[in-house]
């Protein structure tokens, strides 16, 4: 009864609408098996945590209150007061950053698997501008709850900023809503969070999808050389999307255990006039870039230490950003190609700096 | 160069056109950017009773909008520097045991009279004077 309901309901819908291009892409999309298949899964684990994202902010949206006076003890009141609070936030929390891992992996698997090339330069840099966008994110929220922690990493982010020239003053003001970081500076987060980011974001979000969908999924070199009797296929549905789903259920679980069992922690209010207290630190994902800093000297020749490695970050970022377009001529005798050892390379770099950010 | 109809058209249109995209973004841009709030010009403030200020510690006064701290050595002199560490702008403090000014933030050091000697910090603190009336420890701007 209720089978037939729904197909009546499709067959009005196809005959007004014509749904081919959709029937056509769930039967016919499929995705290839191999040993490196499990790769396939990163993006959609994200996208997953992203909806997380969504529908835990909507609900911490409800009781937050920004403001110097009020967003402290706001999220006091959530993780107090408010039944299940406490779960929300932590589920936020705890999602915020599995998000970030998670873009991470995907990121290093695409580019080691050189899924970025022709003909999918911008898949690849739709993504990059995503996880940019998702530390972005993570920056902006980090600061809404207003405490001690949050306070002097924006302080420090924000000011980071501002050793760029010429352009570096002018934005620090206009991020930080003002010369310090204050009740302003809360009010234009929370506005970046919730409204500006979530628009910029769902966009590129919506092209990088989209492209996936009208290429389909990358096939590795050694796949490709496969007789084609030897290349094996999966439907996309229902036995990917099946398989994704299981995954999801695996993750959702994942996050339910830390929240509940590693809540994430109020600490004290922020005070403007209060010494940083010791161990301050960014979020994990800024941590290879801040430890980076931490140990650059005041002065390298005549420019200023921070300077230099925040000028780095930026090109580095924007050369990984335009990597489809960089052609390393590949020797015969060379047992790696170059851009993979530099990708071995950053990822060295960026474990290495980030475990000694905690050690240190 | 003749100028044809279609032509004169097209560039009134064009040249319209981007005047009525500035005039929405001119706006827009000039709220982005915040207000200068008239600045409370403070030359002195007055930071407590000397007898309820233990040796060999600190604390943070506010100067202003900008924060100030204010040391009392072991050998009970006053130091007033500016707060505002000059590497990344977090809030210094004073270590007793170290008799130095740390940067928790980034392990920046300044010895008392705000010289930058350690650490990432680029320049020395700002100092400012101490004077004690009656009783009362008084921070002022210097110069």
């Amino acid at each position: 009864m209720l089978k037939n309901i729904g197909s009546k309901i499709v067959s009005s819908i196809d005959e007004r609408y014509d749904l081919t291009p959709v029937r056509n892409l769930l039967q016919h999309k499929k995705v290839p098996e191999h040993r490196h298949s499990v790769w396939y899964y990163m993006g959609g684990v994200t996208l997953f945590l992203f909806i997380v994202q969504l529908l835990t902010g909507i609900l911490l949206l409800l009781y937050y209150r920004p403001g110097e006076d009020s967003a402290y003890e706001s999220v006091r009141f959530i993780v107090t007061e408010v039944k299940f609070g406490w779960l929300i936030r932590n589920v936020h929390s705890w999602s915020a950053n599995l998000l970030v891992l998670f873009a991470f992996v995907h990121m290093f698997s695409v580019f080691f698997s050189k899924a970025y090339q022709k003909p999918r330069e911008l898949t690849w840099i739709t993504g990059f501008i995503i996880l940019v966008f998702s530390l972005a994110f993570g920056f902006s929220g980090y600061l809404l709850p207003w405490n001690e922690l949050a306070f002097f990493a924006t302080k420090v982010g924000t000011d980071i900023v501002g050793v760029v020239p010429v352009i570096g003053q002018p934005l620090k003001v206009l991020l930080r809503g003002g010369e310090d970081v204050t009740g302003a500076t809360l009010s234009r987060f929370f506005g970046i969070h919730v409204a500006i980011l979530p628009a910029i974001f769902t966009f590129f979000l919506a092209l990088h999808l989209l492209f996936i969908q009208r290429q389909g999924m990358h096939e590795p070199e050694e796949f490709k050389n496969l007789p084609e009797e030897k290349k094996k296929y999966i439907p996309f549905f229902p036995d990917f999307a099946l398989k994704d789903f299981l995954l999801w259920v695996v993750v959702f679980n994942v996050l339910i255990f830390l929240a509940l069992y590693f809540p994430w922690e109020l600490g004290n209010k922020a005070d403007a006039f209060a010494s940083a207290p010791k161990g301050i630190r960014p979020e994990w994902y800024f941590m290879f870039m801040f430890q980076s800093l931490k140990f650059l000297p005041a002065h390298i020749l005549f420019i200023e230490g921070e300077l230099l490695g925040v000028l780095f970050f930026g090109v580095a970022g924007l050369v990984w950003m335009m990597v489809p377009y960089i052609k390393i001529k590949h020797r015969s005798g060379w047992k790696f190609q170059p851009l993979t050892l530099i990708g071995i390379f950053v990822v060295i770099f960026i474990v290495i700096m980030t475990v000694l950010g905690y050690l240190l | 160069m003749k100028i044809n109809r279609r032509k004169f058209l097209n560039s009134i249109l064009g040249i319209g056109g981007i005047g009525g995209i500035l005039s929405i973004f001119y706006p827009i841009v000039s709220y982005l950017i915040p207000p200068k709030m008239a600045e409370p010009k403070v030359n002195s403030v007055k930071a407590g009773s000397t007898s309820d200020f233990a040796a060999n510690s600190y604390k943070i006064v506010k100067f202003g909008r900008k924060p100030v701290i204010l040391i009392k050595t072991v050998d009970n002199q006053y130091k007033a520097l500016s707060a505002s560490c000059t590497h990344l702008d977090c809030i210094v403090q004073y270590k007793s045991d170290t008799k130095q000014i740390w940067c928790a933030c980034h392990n920046g050091i300044y010895d008392l009279n705000g010289r930058n000697i350690s650490g990432p910090p680029p320049r020395p603190l700002e100092q400012y004077d101490v004077k004690i009336v009656k009783d009362e420890i008084v921070i002022t701007k210097m110069g």
